[in-house]
């Protein structure tokens, strides 16, 4: 029994790196509806900016603040430059245009910084947490940051006006003009928090996984099942399917025989699926009525 | 009495169909006007035409401001509210919500406060329901949300679609009663596209007719209204 | 699952081609077969490998077609179906010695069973949904493929060696040039029958499903059955290719098979136009060429010249070779005149 609940609180730990990726990728779907598969390299890219500056001197909050500042401004560009233009075209066309970004940022990051990989510095220190030997005061940090991003976020869209015109933006686009919303923008600016988001999730993970331009891949996959098994349009669930992602995950290594690491995700994937068939808006996602 | 809104030779298409062929009509200021027509002549596109939600040709002119160029949400922040087919409700969100969104482009916090009440005081049932998931509203009071919605604006201009829509006819009444109040104490200008020529015709100062895209009558409401071959070609009564 | 229960997909992902734009004009697909089967008469033998490749895609990526532009259901799982397909004509040649073109409706006939099967539980689940149960079966599959219990059968890590087969009857024509008209012959066919497909019931069915689901359910379609019919069909003919594959390269191994292939198939769909089949050979072309022009332009920056490439395809023609197509018919339209 302590065994596994050893595994689960470990799960939450490692959990929480998939927590993280999930509000990036909820945040996302809020703006467009859709799942962005390059999110995870935007972040890995806003990381390495975010390493770089700390090369050149640059002290570690300050380097967070300035990756975060440039990350949404990047967000917001990107939108803009890449997929303004996309907005007419089919669904699946933008899905393409997701996967050419992410060739061209991994690619990109590949040659700027090569594919050794590189130490990252946690500001939690990494020593056990509360004597705890399953929790690092990294990971305890970790859960923190995203705990109060994921407050501030509902503070957003709750209490304010930008808040509020986003989600009007992104559930009737058409009512949120007539009442004067420039949907266009709700979308960049969408796009600019997603990525801002993503930033902090990678300069959380970095220090795990350690830096290198494939580090996200298997982050943002367990980001989106944990999004999409929380529910795409809930925050909160976003979260808890991160922690619940990790917990299965730690579970599924260490009961199942025979599973290396490579079956974990295909594995961890598949109960996830299983859930979505008994409640396929996610544990925490608002089923919509389809009207004919 | 001058004209808040000039319609000149508006053209409208939905791809390549043409669903208006050159309308002309002005809108005073303080009027209520009706746009009557049967199923499928053109109304709504009429409507979404001046806000630009369909491809258009022509000119439109809103207190001396071209339309034709500008983003809807462009238009709407000139003081044209749109009340679109359907009620366009915010369904996920509240009612109080819903209201807040209609002034969401208003920066006075207090008139906003203030603004909402007003509406609690014209639309009681909003009241009962304000902390409501809009969505499971009934039509009737979906409908009375829209126009609160709309107000919120604080509009010069009120387009309206068919409010009466799948309403019960005694609570269509009521809606039409408060916007003919509406059009005379707040001074807002009106133009209520309906099919249910009878009621629209006894609130309204104004009315034009429209069939395939055309305007075929124009004139005051009492004159339409007694006029029978009108009423009997045009208007099904 | 009652009608007021299911969950929103997102609007209506796929849009619709209309049905006599479904195919190339009479003439276009005359000269197109012409090209197909002369060309590799004056061609030295890996430009024959290519072609032949590029058919097998081609082939892959039609399949793809019928289940997402067909009935819009959103697959990143194809690359699961191909090994499966690969696998088995492998395993048939090189352990019970089965000829080549046997294995091939074997290949067809499990992956249809393996796609109608998991077309069961993927009936809950629609757009991005589908996406992400699909995309967790095309990464299950290279490591299924790994695991110990199968590796006597698979050659575990390391793959198993396909033997290519010699022209039948003594023929003499060089192993290249058999296999690749072979392909061809099985390519048309497949091509032929699945037009016929999606112009029958069956296929009406389908576009219903894609257009409202509760609407056709509602006009009495069982959309249960069709739905799993065209992951099974999509998946059948997807094994069939990789079947294909499998001689061609004259090599199977797990890592061959890897999601990098499913979503390389969806490229190749966009590319050619969701649910307009010729395009399925255009966007073959593309993902079996545009990287290795890219890798040409950059070795080290070959991944972004490949998105820059992209996103100017799609820029240009956001629906694909079909709006090529069109454009061009407009304009021959217009030059008749």
């Amino acid at each position: 029994m302590e065994l596994f609940a050893n595994q689960v609180l470990a799960g939450i730990a490692t959990g929480a790196i998939y927590a993280c990726m999930a509000l990036a990728v909820v945040m996302i779907y809020q703006a467009i509806d859709h799942l962005n598969f390059a999110q995870g390299e935007m972040a890995m890219f806003s990381t390495f900016i975010s390493w770089q500056l700390m090369q050149w001197g640059v002290p570690y909050w300050l380097a967070f603040v300035l990756t975060l500042g440039f990350s949404f401004v990047a967000g917001i560009a990107i939108e803009r430059v890449l997929f303004k233009p996309l907005a007419k075209a089919p669904i699946l066309t933008n899905v393409a245009g997701f996967i050419a970004l992410y060739s061209i940022i991994n690619s990109c990051a590949g040659l700027i910084w090569d594919f050794t990989i590189k130490q990252y510095p946690t500001p939690f220190g990494s020593a056990p947490f509360l004597g705890s030997q399953l929790i690092s005061t990294h990971q305890a940090g970790m859960i923190g940051i995203t705990l109060l991003m994921l407050l501030g976020l509902f503070f957003f869209f709750r209490y304010t006006r930008i808040g509020l015109a986003m989600r009007a933006a992104a559930s009737v686009p058409e009512s949120a003009r007539l009442v004067g919303i420039n949907t266009s923008w709700m979308i960049a600016l969408g796009w600019g928090m997603a990525a801002a988001i993503g930033s902090v999730a990678g300069m959380m993970i970095a220090p795990v996984v350690f830096l290198e331009p494939n580090m996200m891949l298997g982050v943002l996959i367990y980001g989106f099942a944990a999004a999409v098994l929380g529910g795409l349009t809930s925050p909160f669930g976003a979260v808890i399917g991160g922690f619940l992602v990790g917990i299965f995950e730690n579970l599924v290594g260490t009961y199942i025989p025979g599973v290396g690491n490579e079956l974990k995700l295909p594995i961890a994937l598949a109960l996830i699926i299983t859930v979505l068939v008994v409640k396929p808006a996610g544990l925490f996602g608002r089923p919509i009525v389809k009207r004919v | 009495m001058t004209a808040m809104l000039n319609v000149k030779d508006l053209r409208a298409f939905y791809g390549q169909v043409q669903a208006l062929h050159g309308l002309n009509f002005s809108l005073n200021e303080g009027s209520l006007t009706t746009l009557l027509g049967a199923n499928g002549a053109g109304k709504t596109t009429t409507l979404r035409a001046i806000c630009n939600m369909v491809r258009s040709t022509g000119a439109v002119e809103f207190q001396g401001a071209a339309l034709l160029g500008r983003s809807t949400e462009n238009i709407v922040r000139l003081g044209i509210a749109h009340v679109p087919q359907g009620r366009g409700t915010f369904t996920a969100m509240t009612v109080e919500e819903n209201l807040q969104l209609g002034a969401i482009t208003r920066r006075d916090r207090s008139g906003i406060v203030a603004d909402i009440e007003r509406m609690y005081d014209h639309f009681p049932v909003l009241k009962q329901r304000h902390t409501q998931q809009a969505g499971t509203l009934s039509g009737g009071e979906q409908q009375m949300l829209a126009v609160a919605r709309a107000l919120m604006l604080r509009p010069r201009l009120m387009l309206l679609d068919e409010p009466s829509f799948g309403l019960a006819p005694l609570i269509v009444r009521d809606l039409f009663k408060i916007l003919g109040k509406i059009n005379r104490e707040d001074k807002v200008t009106i133009l209520v596209v309906e099919q249910n020529a009878q009621l629209a015709l006894e609130i309204a100062d104004r009315a034009y007719v429209i069939e395939t895209g055309r305007i075929v009558m124009s004139g005051n409401a009492n004159e339409i209204a007694d006029n029978e071959d009108v009423r009997k070609s045009y208007l099904g009564y | 699952m009652s009608a007021a229960e299911e969950i929103v997909a997102e609007g209506q992902a796929v849009e619709a081609v209309p049905k006599r734009a479904m195919t190339l004009g009479t003439g276009t697909s005359l000269v197109v077969l012409a090209v197909l089967l002369l060309v590799p008469l004056v061609v030295k033998n890996f430009i024959i490998f290519q072609m032949t490749m590029l058919l097998i895609y081609g082939v892959a990526v039609l399949a793809l077609n019928i289940l997402t532009g067909g009935s819009g259901q959103f697959s990143l799982g194809q690359s699961a179906f191909y090994a499966i397909g690969a696998y088995t004509s492998a395993i048939l040649m090189e352990t019970f010695n089965v000829n080549y073109a046997l294995t091939l409706p074997v290949a067809g006939i499990i992956c249809f069973g393996a796609g109608f099967l998991f077309g069961q539980p993927a009936l809950r689940l629609s757009g991005v949904y589908l996406a992400l149960a699909t995309f967790a079966l095309a990464t299950a599959m290279p490591q299924l493929l790994k695991l110990g219990y199968f590796e006597k059968w698979t050659g575990g890590v390391q793959g198993l060696v396909v033997e290519k087969p010699d022209a039948p009857f003594g023929l003499p024509i060089g192993q290249d040039m058999w296999l690749y008209y072979f392909t061809l012959a099985i390519t048309i066919a497949i091509y032929v029958a699945s037009i016929n497909l999606l112009r029958s019931r069956s296929g009406r069915a389908f576009m219903a499903i894609r257009d409202n689901e509760i609407a056709a359910s509602a006009m009495g379609i069982n959309v249960a059955l069709y739905k799993t019919l065209a992951f099974g069909v999509s998946a059948g003919i997807t094994g069939v290719a990789g079947g294909l594959g499998a001689i061609a390269v004259q090599f199977v191994a797990p890592d061959s098979f890897t999601i990098t292939l499913a979503i390389q198939l969806f490229l190749g769909m966009v590319v050619g136009g969701v649910g307009w089949l010729p395009g399925s050979i255009v966007g073959a072309a593309f993902i079996i060429f545009v990287p290795n022009i890219a890798e040409g332009v950059s070795k080290g920056l070959s991944g972004a010249v490949f998105g820059v490439l992209l996103f100017l395809v799609i820029f240009l023609v956001p629906h694909g070779a079909r709006q090529v197509a069109m454009v061009a018919q407009q304009l021959v339209g217009k030059l008749k005149k």
